[in-house]
C-alpha cells in the first residue's frame, strides 16, 4: 500500500521530488525554518509572568505582517517536523530499513523523537497562555510521580503568587539549548551514513515553505488567553503533534503514562533486535592480496562500513581497505565497485579484493553463465536485479535468465560487458529499487553513474548501449517491469541484429 | 515539463499537508475539565514534630564531646513523625494521606500536592492535620465555601500562622 501511494506521488512529483523520498531531509529543513523563525521571535520575547504573554501578543498582533508570520511559521514548521519524523519512522519500519547495522540510526532516531517533543512542549510554555498553563502544570504533576524531588514541583504552580519569574528565564534558556541537543543528535543520527541527504530538492523545499507561509497567513498561530493559575483551563485547543500525552494523563494515572512511554520507547527502540524473518548474509570481507587500495569501495559504501588503513601486508600499496563489520549491511555495493571483481579473469584465483563470503564473484559468474547456457530463442536477455525490489525470479523464461543480487550496485559493469561479449546474450536488462529510493540508499544512483561512465568502475564504451536497458521497479511495479522487459526484447528483435547474433552463436 | 494534472496533484498534496498541519495544530479541542466541575488543590510542606522527646545531655556525655560541641546541651531524635492530613467535603471524606518525612533519616518536611476534582457549588470543607504522636488531630479548619466552576481553590498549611489556609479568592 505504501509503495502504491509512493508510486502515485512519483507520478505527481516525479521520483526526483517525491516528498516521501525526502522525509528525513524535510525534517532537517523544517528544523532550520524553526531556527530562523525562532531566532526572530526570540529577539522580541520577554521573560516574566507579567510580560511573556504580552510580548508574544505584541509580536502576533502589532507586528502581524512579519513577527506574526514568523511565529506561525515557527509553530507550523515544528508541527511539520513531527509529521515528517513520524512518517519517516513508519516508512523505514514498513520497508524494513532499520535492521542490522541500521540499528544505530533507528535508536538515535527514537531518542530524537522525545528530544524534539520535549523541546516543542518547552516552546509552548513560553507563550504563557492557558494552553501553556495546562501543559506546564500537567507536566510537573506527571514528573512529580517520579521519586526525584522531596517537595512536589507542582507546588510552584498552585497560584499566580507562587510562580516565580525565574521560571521564564529557565524555559527561555532551555528553549535555546534544546535545539542544540537536537542538532547534535541529528548529527549523531546520520553519523554512520555516507552522503546523507540533509537538504530536500530546491523545488520541494520551496513548495513546502510556500505551503507553510500560506498556512501562516490563512490560519495564524494565536495564543489562547493569558494564563491564570487561579483558573483551571477547561476547553483547550491542543497541538496534537506535541501535546498528545496530556489527555492520557486524564485517562490513566501518572505511573501508567510513564509505563506507557517507557515501554513504547523500549519496544520501538528494540525493534532492530526483535525476531524477524530477515536474515542478513555475512558481511563483506577484504582479500588483501587482491586489494590494491584504490579506495573505490570506500567511496561507494553507503554506510561508511569500509575504511582505509595503512598497508599491513608489506605490499607496495600505501593503504588497504578494512571492513567495519558493525556498520556493514551486506549490500555488496563495495564488491561492485572493486576493479578486481571483473569477470574477465581466469578461473584460477578469481577472487575480488572485497567479497561477500556467501556470494563470491566467481560463484556469481558461474551462476550467470549457467543461466545464460539454458537460454533458448532468438532474443536472449540477461536480467540483473535486486533482492529488495521487484522479484525478477518471476521473469525467468526460455529467453530470459536472471541474477538477483543484494543490491543492483553489487554488479560490476564489467559483468554486463562480459555477458554481452561474444554474443552470450542479445541484451542486458537492469532493474532494482525505484529511482531515488534504493533500499541500500545509493545503489541505483551508483549503477546509473557507472553505466553512464561518470563513476568508477565505468562501463566501457565497447559495451553497446542500445543492448542495455535500465528500468527501476519496486515490488509494486512488477507488471510495468514485465511490460518494459517485453518492450526491450521486442526492440532487440526489431533491430535485426538479434538474428545475426543467432547465426554468430551457431 | 510537468503536465497540468501533475500541478493539480501537487496542489492537492500541499493542500492535504496544510490541512493536516493546520487542523491538528489546534483541533479537535480537548475538554480537560467538565463545565460543572472545579478543582481543590491541597498543597503544603510541613515538618512534623520529632519522634520522641528531646533530652538534656548528662555531664558525662558532655565531657566525652570535643569542647566546641559541648555548647549544645539538648539532643533530639532526628527522625520526625509522619504528618497525617484529611479533607472532608460535606461530611464525606475526600482525602486521607499519611505523609512520610523526606530524607534518608526521615528528618525533613512532609510535602503534598494533590488535585481533587469536585462538583462546583457551595460546600462545607473540613481539613484536619496531625503532626505529632498520638491519635488526635492538632490542626483543624472547617469552612463553607462557594466553588465556582473551573476556579481553583488552594488549601495550604502554615503552622506559624495557625494552620490551614483556604485560598478561594475566585469564589462565586
Amino acid at each position: 500500500m505504501l509503495l502504491r501511494f509512493e508510486g502515485l506521488l512519483n507520478k505527481i512529483f516525479g521520483n526526483d521530488l517525491n516528498p516521501f523520498y525526502y522525509l528525513g531531509a524535510l525534517g532537517f529543513y523544517f528544523f532550520w525554518i524553526m531556527v530562523i523563525s525562532g531566532a526572530y521571535t526570540y529577539a522580541f520575547y520577554e521573560t516574566g509572568k507579567e510580560v511573556s504573554y504580552a510580548s508574544v501578543e505584541y509580536l502576533t498582533h502589532e507586528q502581524w505582517y512579519f513577527g506574526g508570520i514568523m511565529r506561525s511559521l515557527h509553530r507550523y514548521a515544528a508541527d511539520a517536523l513531527v509529521l515528517v519524523m513520524l512518517l519517516h519512522l513508519l516508512r523505514e519500519f514498513i520497508l524494513g530499513r532499520y535492521r542490522g547495522a541500521r540499528w544505530f540510526a533507528w535508536v538515535t532516531g527514537v531518542l530524537l523523537i522525545w528530544l524534539i517533543i520535549t523541546s516543542g512542549i518547552n516552546g509552548y510554555w513560553m507563550v504563557w497562555d492557558t494552553l501553556a498553563q495546562y501543559s506546564a502544570v500537567a507536566t510537573l504533576e506527571w514528573f512529580d510521580w517520579l521519586p526525584i524531588f522531596d517537595e512536589p514541583m507542582s507546588r510552584n504552580f498552585v497560584s499566580n503568587d507562587a510562580l516565580n519569574d525565574r521560571f521564564f528565564s529557565l524555559i527561555s534558556f532551555a528553549h535555546a539549548t534544546f535545539p542544540l541537543f537536537v542538532l547534535f543528535f541529528l548529527w549523531i543520527h546520520i553519523l554512520h551514513i555516507s552522503y546523507p541527504v540533509v537538504n530536500p530538492k530546491r523545488a520541494l523545499a520551496l513548495g513546502m515553505l510556500l505551503a507553510l507561509l500560506v498556512l501562516a497567513l490563512a490560519v495564524p498561530a494565536l495564543s489562547q488567553g493569558q494564563a491564570d493559575l487561579g483558573i483551571e483551563p477547561r476547553n483547550i485547543g491542543i497541538d496534537w503533534f506535541y501535546l498528545f500525552i496530556y489527555p492520557l494523563l486524564d485517562i490513566g494515572s501518572a505511573g501508567q503514562v510513564w509505563a506507557l512511554v517507557v515501554v513504547l520507547s523500549l519496544v520501538i527502540g528494540a525493534l532492530p533486535w526483535l525476531p524477524t524473518r530477515f536474515k542478513q548474509i555475512p558481511v563483506a570481507e577484504v582479500s588483501l592480496k587482491d586489494c590494491s587500495g584504490c579506495t573505490r569501495c570506500v567511496a561507494d559504501c553507503p554506510y561508511e562500513a569500509v575504511v582505509m588503513r595503512p598497508r599491513s601486508d608489506g605490499m607496495h600499496f600505501l593503504e588497504e581497505a578494512v571492513v567495519v563489520p558493525d556498520r556493514c549491511v551486506s549490500c555488496g555495493i563495495c564488491v561492485g565497485a572493486c576493479p578486481s571483481s571483473t569477470p574477465f579473469r581466469s578461473d584460477a584465483g578469481y577472487v575480488s579484493g572485497i567479497e561477500m563470503p556467501s556470494l563470491p564473484m566467481s560463484g556469481l559468474r558461474t551462476e550467470m553463465m549457467n543461466g545464460v547456457a539454458k537460454l533458448e530463442g532468438d532474443v536472449r536477455v540477461m536480467v540483473f536485479g535486486c533482492d529488495n525490489a521487484a522479484d525478477i525470479g518471476k521473469l525467468r523464461g526460455k529467453g530470459v535468465a536472471v541474477l538477483s543480487l543484494p543490491c543492483t550496485a553489487m554488479l560490476p559493469p564489467s559483468f554486463i560487458e562480459y555477458v554481452l561479449h561474444e554474443h552470450h546474450v542479445d541484451g542486458v536488462f537492469i532493474t532494482g529499487c525505484r529511482e531515488n529510493d534504493c533500499y541500500h540508499r545509493m545503489g541505483g544512483l551508483w549503477t546509473e553513474q557507472r553505466l553512464a561512465a561518470t563513476r568508477e568502475p565505468r562501463l566501457r564504451s565497447r559495451a553497446e548501449r542500445e543492448r542495455i536497458r535500465q528500468f527501476w521497479a519496486s515490488s509494486a511495479d512488477f507488471e510495468a517491469l514485465s511490460l518494459e522487459l517485453e518492450s526491450f526484447r521486442s526492440s532487440l528483435a526489431e533491430s535485426g541484429d538479434a538474428s545475426k547474433r543467432v547465426v554468430d552463436r551457431e | 515539463m510537468a503536465k497540468p494534472s501533475q500541478y493539480i496533484g501537487q496542489g492537492l498534496f500541499y493542500a492535504l499537508f496544510m490541512g493536516v498541519i493546520g487542523y491538528f495544530s489546534t483541533f479537535p479541542a480537548y475538554t480537560h475539565l467538565p463545565p460543572d466541575e472545579t478543582l481543590i488543590k491541597l498543597s503544603f510542606s510541613h515538618a512534623g514534630q520529632h519522634k520522641g522527646a528531646c533530652r538534656e545531655r548528662t555531664p558525662e556525655e558532655l565531657a566525652k564531646l570535643p569542647p566546641l560541641q559541648r555548647k549544645v546541651t539538648t539532643v533530639c531524635p532526628r527522625e520526625r513523625v509522619d504528618v497525617v492530613v484529611e479533607l472532608e467535603m460535606d461530611g464525606k471524606q475526600l482525602y486521607h494521606e499519611v505523609l512520610r518525612p523526606a530524607g534518608l533519616a526521615h528528618s525533613s518536611n512532609s510535602s503534598i500536592y494533590r488535585r481533587i476534582q469536585v462538583k462546583a457549588g457551595t460546600h462545607t470543607l473540613k481539613a484536619r492535620l496531625k503532626d505529632r504522636d498520638g491519635d488526635d488531630f492538632n490542626y483543624m479548619r472547617e469552612e463553607t465555601v462557594n466553588l465556582a466552576p473551573g476556579r481553583i481553590m488552594v488549601i495550604d498549611f502554615k503552622a506559624a500562622t495557625g494552620g490551614f489556609i483556604f485560598k478561594n479568592k475566585n469564589a462565586i
